[in-house]
């Protein structure tokens, strides 16, 4: 039996679970000089004025180190459950009748479209596993992970999420570089080869956008391909989250079938609402939405997957276009 | 009856979070009640009156909003049984990052934006310490890397605390919010005994009464000088 936190000092704290430093940190607690104390022993030593002053709640100070403690090893010791499928058992539509479709699995390195009118509940169903409903969300749908219902730890954990989601909006808003911004964020998935996970990222993100950056360039001065590419990279190698969903990124200034095979290459699931046809087709089925409920579940047929050759193409012509638009070309009909 | 409160600094999208968990209990005939404390002015009672919620505010103009909270929650409290609501959810906006209005054994929500910037969590007492549940809010504005990041020093600064996203705008993760605060077999019957979580500053000087004069002759009760000394 290890000794419980109350009974360690802070120096010994520190050295069993290095992580606990940034909950002193976050806790304005200036522990150094302090490390041959327990954690109650320093708490106890503050004068009712500095308690007042600092809003300090030892009792809440103790127990929150505890429960910090228990999920950052269980992040860390958890052999990553790894997710292969997603089951989505049936609900019903907005007007309470069962939904078109038996049982539907989709597996890792599987995309999916998801097209529907406005206001059919396309965001509904990405809430729905997100949430991994279990007949408790207003479709009644179930959703399974490898066949099974799912821990619950999918609906609250913030480090282990079921689901990273890619915004339609491609701001950052953070005052940092994009090396700072990177460490920032490995940092708070724990990671330890930093420096390498960071390279890796930015060759990626270069790799899918139009201009390049580099790693001085603050995050919020990158374009808004770039942007983008930035933000596909960092989650498909930094994000643990198996499922992804992206909300339309067409027009993004980016190789948006790379983006994607790319994502498919970290075994991730893909989800992505979309009317884009190219994307669309890039998926390899389609759920059609229709008033609440999942009308239809459509395989891409081999003819829309020749279509696809040809949609490209008008595709390329396009981004064609935009780039010597940008570079203050005037187009021609030879330039289409 | 249920009673919620829910505090965060000012703009973080409490009401916005507050009106979409309602049409959630809306659809399950929930008959909720809104109390809004805020300092200056608000318009808020008039967005929760718009979505045909019952709504009454209170401003506590010179008073710290917090502590005006206190000595009027149980008097809301009553008004909102008397209501019949199953839910009471009381807003208040937090001004100082030092007073919170959270009571014992009621459900504490501090909602807080992805826009504050990192450092926020920090800074803010034990508004963002002491909550049950945490919401973050405006996630849409910002990207998938910067939300993990925010999380998950909300987290380390609260973790006891459920953490949740909700959009303020698009409703996206109130469902899943409004299943966290409204428990059926709960009824608190009345707040007569109850405490707060953190007690708030103890500030009495001869501002607080009304002095407007500047100067060490004016200063009296509890008056604390600023260290320039040093850094
Ligand atoms: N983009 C975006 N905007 C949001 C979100 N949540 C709230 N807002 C907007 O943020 C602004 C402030 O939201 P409110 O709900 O009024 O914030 P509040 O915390 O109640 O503000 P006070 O009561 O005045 O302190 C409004 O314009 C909302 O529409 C969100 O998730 N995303
Ligand atoms: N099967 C369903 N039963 C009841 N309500 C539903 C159902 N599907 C969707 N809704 C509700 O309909 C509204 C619109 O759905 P939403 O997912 O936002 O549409 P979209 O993203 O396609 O525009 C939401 O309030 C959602 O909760
Ligand atoms: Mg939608
Ligand atoms: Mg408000
Ligand atoms: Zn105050
Ligand atoms: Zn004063």
């Amino acid at each position: 039996m290890s000794r419980s936190v109350e009974e360690l000092t802070i120096g010994e704290i520190l050295e069993k679970y290095p992580f606990a430093s940034a909950y002193m940190e976050q806790h304005n607690l200036e522990v150094e000089g302090k490390e041959h104390l327990s954690l109650g022993e320093y708490l106890a030593s503050f004068s009712e004025e500095e308690i007042e002053d600092r809003a300090l709640d030892g009792p809440a100070v103790m127990l929150g180190l505890r429960e910090y403690i228990a999920r950052m090893l269980s992040f860390l010791g958890a052999d990553e459950q790894k997710v292969r499928s997603l089951t989505i058992l049936p609900g019903t539509n907005k007007s309470g009748e069962p939904e078109g479709f038996e049982e539907f699995t989709i597996r890792t390195g599987e995309i999916i479209a998801i097209v529907g009118p406005t206001g059919s509940g396309k965001s509904r169903l990405l809430g729905d596993i997100e949430w991994v409903a279990q007949r408790d969300t207003p479709t009644n749908r179930q959703i399974l992970i490898n066949g099974e219902k799912p821990d619950q730890k999918w609906r609250f954990s913030t480090s282990d999420k079921l689901v990273a989601q890619l915004s339609q909006n491609m701001n950052f808003v953070m005052d940092l570089t994009v090396e700072e911004f990177l460490h920032l964020h490995a940092e708070s998935r724990m990671v330890e080869n930093r420096k390498e996970v960071v390279g890796k990222i930015i060759a990626c993100a270069n790799d899918l956008a139009g201009e390049k950056f580099d790693l001085t360039t603050p995050i919020t001065s990158l374009s808004g391909g770039q942007s983008r590419a930035l933000m596909i990279s960092d989650t498909a190698i930094l994000s643990r989250s198996p499922i992804i969903l992206i909300d339309e990124i067409e027009n993004a200034g980016i190789d948006r079938k790379k983006a994607l095979s790319f994502l498919l290459s970290q075994e991730k699931i893909v989800l992505m609402a979309t009317h884009d046809p190219m994307l669309a087709l890039l998926g390899h089925k389609r759920i059609v939405i229709r008033n609440g409920g999942i009308d239809k579940i459509i395989d891409t047929s081999e003819e829309e997957r020749t279509m696809l050759g040809e949609i490209e193409k008008v595709d390329r012509k396009v981004q064609n276009l935009r780039a010597s638009l940008r570079r203050g070309e005037i187009l021609t009909k030879d330039s289409f | 009856m249920n009673l919620v409160t829910v505090s965060g600094p000012p703009s973080s999208g409490k009401t916005a979070v507050i009106l979409k968990t309602i049409d959630s209990y809306k659809r399950q005939n929930i008959n909720v009640g809104v109390i809004k404390f805020d300092c200056l002015h608000t318009d808020d009672d008039f967005l929760y009156e718009r979505a045909g919620i019952t709504v009454r505010k209170g401003l506590s103009g010179g008073l710290c909003p917090d502590h005006y909270f206190v000595s009027n929650i149980e008097e809301a409290f009553a008004w909102g049984q008397k209501e019949g609501f199953d839910i009471l959810i009381s807003e208040s906006a937090g001004l100082c990052n030092r007073c919170s209005p959270y009571i014992k054994d009621v459900k504490a929500i501090c909602v807080i934006d992805n826009l504050s910037g990192i450092n926020t969590p920090k800074k803010i007492g034990p508004m963002l310490k002491s909550a049950d549940i945490v919401v973050i809010t405006k996630g849409d504005i910002v990207s998938q890397a910067e939300r993990e990041v925010f999380a998950s020093r909300v987290s380390t600064v609260n973790p006891r605390a459920t953490v949740i996203h909700v959009n303020g705008l698009t409703g996206q993760g109130s469902f899943e919010l409004s299943t966290l605060l409204y428990d059926r077999d709960l009824d608190t019957e009345s707040l007569k005994g109850k405490e707060l979580r953190f007690s708030m500053p103890a500030a009495l000087c001869s501002y607080c009464l009304g002095e407007k004069r500047i100067g060490e002759q004016y200063q009296m009760g509890n008056v604390r000088k600023i260290n320039l000394e040093e850094n």
